[in-house]
């Protein structure tokens, strides 16, 4: 079809009116961090699945992430790191050609990658575990509000943590990844982190609903005692819970530092409770729900700071969260089910 | 032994003479510490009673209504800008020594606004359940803070707080008088002198008695009642004639008053606002001094309050004030700041044993612990297994470690 002048005219218009560049290259940020919000709200969603529970040391598991992996990859490319490794331990002397093999090939930069991105995931896993073997499951039994107050309590304490024995001010994240920017704000980096986050939805997804574990975990998910009486063993299906949510949950860490190119000890804080909304948003406890809402909800922030302003983009987001409360109280894909504090 | 002593002090005949003691306490306490140099523990003494308030206001909400509510600090905030958007004004057209009354004026207004906003939150909001309403009300808080920081319609001059530079609130009114009246020495160590600390200290003390007297009528009274029934079962309570809707709008309003005094108070003990103090960290702390102090329980609410607020600012306050010194242990200035920086995570951790030790609250609420049905499946199982525990003594916990 061939456009009239007048026709053309009018395209050009409204793509001047409507801001057209704008409106993708927001849509690309949203979806960019929409995979981050997902990949956190995962981690929510799960525990609360499966113990009625607002996780509120989530956010920190993020943040450890972050910094794992910052340090394992400060390991094996820094130079000035390494040179007080190795003048210390003379055995780790390996690690100056390694450096070079990583930092030379792409082979090497791929592998370096999945190896800070493993080790990230698994350290932080443990720490996840562990949070659940200290501070929740001996308050399995508790008034409902009590694992809540001593999960900020973690979250208080890593914080602190993080802030007198690592450091008080931003790390820089080392810009190792090569980034190749194409048209409307499009880079490399963000395709990285849009697929690499499908592809671990769609991993946790299928492992969820196709593996025998998985199944394991929806049950123990709808009725605790029944699946026990059944004969899963609920404490492996919860610690396995909390590995993989803070798994994922360092995965979005370092998508962030790598993202805005600096780690800090308080950066779970606002990530922490978008991904929160992100996950009530989609409806409570219902994974494919907390990928949406992580979506939808990176996508409204980022058209929100772009359109609209950008102090108060994080207001835009929590008044659409309300909005939909209001009319589906039960979340996008959540069902209404009646609960009580 | 120890029950005999719990058992006297319990017993109503104990009571009046319980009350005498903690109100002897609340008026010597700022006393002697202010006659003993130790300033800085009248302050913190103060933060507390304003904690204890905003956490009373909070304590309708979650242990009265069983609403969960965790952007309490916006009401504190809407009360505290309210005293400077009142005080500043009326301080411009009484002149500094009349615009101290402008506190009593600012008291009320804040009180009525942050009703209204309560009200205004409730309406959407209260058909909501549980965790959504928790995630709302935290948006809320988040949303009022970001207003308040982006100087919305420009009346909050933003993250550099209010009053802005060139104004500033009033002396307290008749405290140039007290400097000058209420000033003692006793022996050569203690010294007493009024300032504008020990000031708002009296002054929240009585709000805080306040405080106490209104919300445990309220708790007692055919509204409180109506709360506890519909915390323990809506259906129930909505069949006995309980208007569930109203009656928690009721609880948002009457908490969000009690937000709106302490704010006003804060704004003027500190002649300073600005967002940072209103972030959603305090509003944990005050859902946490609510939890841990035990839900629906007023003695639970300052015990809370002392520990959640007072043991972190008394770290700090007792690092700096130089008592070490005196008491012979010299600590470098970086040894104090670090410190006082451990707080938090002493903090952190605390609340984490706390309630690994006690999650029912270090006092809990009578009322809540004769609930009538558990509230969920958890409570369901403790109550099960104590019913096992009284006929089976012996070998009773294996059976559900077996899981």
């Amino acid at each position: 079809m061939r456009l009239s002048s007048r026709n053309r005219a009018a395209v050009t218009f409204v793509r001047d009116i409507l801001f057209m560049d704008t409106i993708i290259q927001q849509l690309v940020n949203g979806v960019t961090l929409g995979g981050m919000y997902a990949l956190i709200a995962l981690g929510y969603t799960l525990v609360y699945g499966i113990l009625l529970m607002i996780n509120f040391a989530h956010s920190e598991m993020f943040m450890s992430g972050a910094y794992f992996g910052l340090f394992t990859m400060l390991f094996f490319t820094d130079e000035g790191m390494i040179g007080k490794v190795t003048s210390a331990l003379p055995w780790m002397s390996w690690l100056t050609p390694a450096r070079e093999f990583f930092l030379g090939s792409t082979f090497g930069l791929i592998l370096l990658f999945v190896i800070v991105f493993g080790v990230a995931a698994v350290l932080t896993g443990l720490l996840g575990m562990l949070i659940e073997r200290v501070a929740y499951r001996p308050l399995r039994n508790a008034p409902r509000l009590a694992p809540l107050i001593s999960a900020i309590g973690v979250s208080i304490f890593l914080q602190n943590a993080v802030l007198l024995w690592v450091d008080s001010k931003a790390i820089p994240f080392p810009s190792i990844f090569p980034v190749k920017t194409f048209a409307y704000g499009i880079n490399s980096l963000k395709i990285f982190i849009v697929v690499a986050s499908f592809v671990l939805l769609i991993f946790l997804d299928t492992f969820v609903s196709k593996t025998k574990i998985g199944k394991a975990m929806r049950a123990t998910s709808q009725d605790r005692d029944a699946a026990g009486l059944m004969g899963i063993d609920i404490n492996s299906v919860i610690a396995l819970t909390f590995f993989i949510g803070p798994a994922l949950g360092a995965v979005a860490g370092i998508f962030h530092g790598m993202y805005y190119g600096a780690v800090i000890f308080n950066m779970g804080f606002f990530p922490g409770i978008k991904s929160f909304t992100a996950a009530v948003l989609g409806g409570i406890g219902n994974l494919r729900g907390a990928m949406l809402g992580g979506f939808v909800l990176g996508i409204i922030e980022s058209l929100g700071a772009g359109f609209i302003s950008t102090g108060y983009k994080d207001v835009i987001a929590f008044v659409i969260l309300i909005v939909v409360l209001i009319f589906k109280p039960g979340g996008l894909l959540g069902e209404s089910v009646v609960e009580k504090v | 032994m120890a029950s005999n002593i719990k058992n006297a002090l319990l017993s109503d005949k104990a009571k009046p003479w319980l009350i005498a003691l903690a109100i002897v306490a609340i008026v010597a306490a700022p006393i002697l510490f202010q006659g003993f140099g130790q300033m800085f523990m009248v302050r913190i003494l103060a933060v507390c009673g304003l904690y204890i308030i905003l956490a009373l206001g909070l304590n309708i909400v979650v242990g009265y209504a069983g609403l969960l509510d965790f952007g309490r600090i916006a009401f504190y905030a809407v009360g505290a800008y309210v005293a400077m958007w009142v005080g500043l004004p009326i301080t411009k057209m009484l002149g500094p020594s009349l615009g101290g009354l402008s506190y009593f004026i600012a008291l009320v207004a804040g009180a009525i606004v942050a009703a209204f906003v309560g009200f205004l939150l409730a309406l959407p909001v209260l058909r909501l359940r549980g965790d959504y309403l928790a995630i709302v009300t935290l948006g809320f808080g988040e949303i009022v803070r970001i207003c308040l920081n982006n100087n919305i319609f420009g009346v909050t001059n933003g993250a550099a707080g209010l009053p802005a530079a060139g104004s500033s609130l009033p002396e307290p009114f008749g405290l140039n008088w007290l400097k000058m009246n209420a000033y003692f020495t006793v022996g050569n160590n203690f010294e007493f002198s009024f300032n504008a600390n020990v000031y708002w200290y009296f002054i929240i003390a009585v709000l805080m008695i306040l405080a106490i007297i209104v919300v445990s009528r309220q708790d007692n009274s055919r509204l409180g009642r109506a709360w506890s029934a519909f915390r323990e079962d809506e259906v129930a309570a909505s069949a006995m004639g309980i208007d569930i809707y109203k009656t928690k709008v009721y609880a948002m309003v009457l908490g969000a008053v009690w937000g709106g005094v302490a704010g006003v108070t804060f704004g003027y003990f500190q002649a300073f606002v600005s967002p940072e103090s209103f972030t959603f960290l305090e509003s944990t702390l005050v859902l946490a001094i609510v939890v841990i102090g035990g839900m629906g329980s007023i003695p639970g609410v300052l015990v809370g309050a002392l520990v959640i607020q007072g043991v972190p600012e008394f770290i700090r306050g007792f690092a700096s004030s130089g008592t070490l010194d005196a008491m012979g242990v010299h600590l470098s200035a970086e040894a104090i700041s670090n410190i006082s920086n451990y707080r938090m995570l002493i903090l952190g951790a605390l609340m984490v044993i706390m309630m690994a030790v006690r999650p029912q609250g270090i006092i809990p609420s009578k009322r809540v612990a004769r609930e009538l049905r558990p509230a969920t499946i958890e409570d369901a199982e403790i109550e099960n297994q104590e019913m096992w525990d009284v006929e089976h003594h012996e070998d009773a916990p294996s059976l559900r470690r077996g899981l």
